[in-house]
């Protein structure tokens, strides 16, 4: 079975290969699933003994490894198929930028963010607007 | 973000529907980081929209592998703020949960419907005809671009657009490759875990200027002509595959080409013509205007009376 890997930071598994169907549960960063099976651009995948579905846009083909050590970083270095969580541009080079420009303004960012209507919501919105279900 | 464009994309694009003129890039060298992006994405079955865009963006792969996704994230939020300090944000919660909702629900029908940290809108308080997508998925629109809007699929056509500029990762593209090409050089040492190493502080200088190249290309410069096509045909996927108007997208076009002022400094400076534009559009559209239900045009009318 072909293993992949979750790279965003969380995203529902789905009992149907659709975005505003009935979501199983969560899966977080780096959880590794199996694949099942595959319907254009959506995957059944295993996790833990349970079957759903996931956009591909949602998963890689990389291990990635969350807390690296020194030899992960060795290993990446000459291991294409190997990522490493939270290197490069992360929170702490965020930081950084943020202590070198303070007349930028990051709570608007912030405040931004927080504004994420459920997928129920939007289902609703397309029903209620006779859109498409996608 | 693209102002010149019904969007630019990232970074501050403004996406767009049309926005006029963006200017031409160089974007030599870009093409060889992105070979090989297809390599790291898991979609291999022949026709997904999804592995298509990463076939169709060769060049895009390989920068894309080197910058993950939740180094764009970083990225794009940093760029977020920029433009939210050049136009700070229009706080009203009706007009706000309203494009975030049409901005959602075009996304889902894009071809990048998940990045890592998900899709988010914001209107900004400025009169100027603009949009911007910053990379990862942060999107803003002004005032002024919203008030060209006649009905949500004019809303639904500017916001698709730019996500769009997105899923095309136009704003990562615009990073020199060489920066990326250090840092990741950087990334594979040990040094670089620790705070306040010279790695690290090389790291910071890298990720400054990555973000002043998106900028310079979002907000100033516009994206190629190019981009905006690509944005364009996005946008129209995106509009047919929900059952909104496609034509919007045109009609937005339209309107802005009546309202940009020549030599202002929104989106007519950064972006291609919007008759240009329709011209690359009309042969794909659908063969029929689709009707707009009362019901969306109420709540449409309703969240955008203030804007």
């Amino acid at each position: 079975m072909q293993e992949l890997s979750v790279q965003v930071r969380t995203t529902p598994l789905r009992e149907q290969p659709t975005f505003l169907g009935r979501v199983l549960r969560e899966l977080g960063y780096a959880e590794r699933v199996g694949v099942v099976e595959s319907s254009d651009d959506w995957r059944q995948v295993e996790y833990q003994g349970q079957r759903g579905w996931l956009h591909v846009s949602a998963l890689t083909e990389k291990r990635i490894v969350l807390n690296p050590g020194a030899d992960d970083v060795q290993r990446a270095t000459t291991d294409r198929e190997l990522a490493l969580a939270g290197r490069g541009f992360n929170a702490e080079v965020e930081q950084e930028y943020r202590q070198r420009h303070a007349e930028i303004n990051f709570a608007a960012v912030d405040q931004m963010e927080r504004r994420s209507p459920t997928l129920a919501v939007i289902d609703r919105f397309a029903r209620d607007g006779g859109l498409e279900r996608v | 973000m693209e102002r010149r464009t019904f969007l630019k994309y990232s970074g501050l694009t403004l996406a767009g529907v049309g926005l006029t003129g963006c200017k031409e890039l160089d974007m030599s060298g870009f093409s060889q980081a992105m070979s090989g992006l297809g390599q790291s994405m898991p979609g291999t079955g022949g026709g997904d929209q999804f592995s298509s865009l990463m076939r169709a963006g060769g060049a895009v792969a390989r920068a894309m592998e080197d910058l993950d996704p939740e180094q764009e994230y970083y990225l794009g939020r940093t760029v977020a703020a920029n433009v939210l300090t050049r136009y700070p944000a229009w706080n009203n919660r009706e007009a706000n949960d309203y494009i975030s909702q049409v901005g959602r629900y075009v996304s889902l029908a894009s071809a990048l419907p998940e990045t890592f940290g998900g899709y988010y809108f914001q209107i900004a308080d400025s009169d100027e005809i603009n949009a911007f997508a910053a990379p990862g998925g942060l999107i803003i629109v002004t005032r002024g671009l919203l008030r060209c809007c006649k009905s949500e699929d004019a809303v639904a056509a500017v916001l698709a657009h730019e996500v769009g500029h997105v899923q095309h990762r136009h704003g990562i593209q615009a990073i020199r490759r060489s920066r990326i090409t250090s840092a990741v050089a950087i990334v594979g040492t040990e040094a670089a875990r620790h705070a306040g190493s010279p790695e690290v502080r090389q790291l910071a200088q890298l990720f400054d200027g990555a973000i002043n190249d998106i900028i310079t290309t979002m907000v100033d410069n516009g994206y190629s002509r190019a981009f905006e096509r690509d944005s364009d045909r996005a946008a129209l996927a995106i509009l047919q595959r929900t059952g909104y108007d496609d034509r919007a997208l045109i009609d937005m076009l339209q309107e802005m080409d009546g309202r940009l002022q020549p030599g202002a400094k929104d989106f007519a400076a950064t972006h291609p013509s919007p008759s240009a534009r329709m011209g690359e559009i009309e042969p794909n559209l659908l063969a029929e205007r689709r009707a707009i239900p009362r019901s969306r045009q109420s709540r449409f009318q309703r969240a955008m009376r203030n804007v």
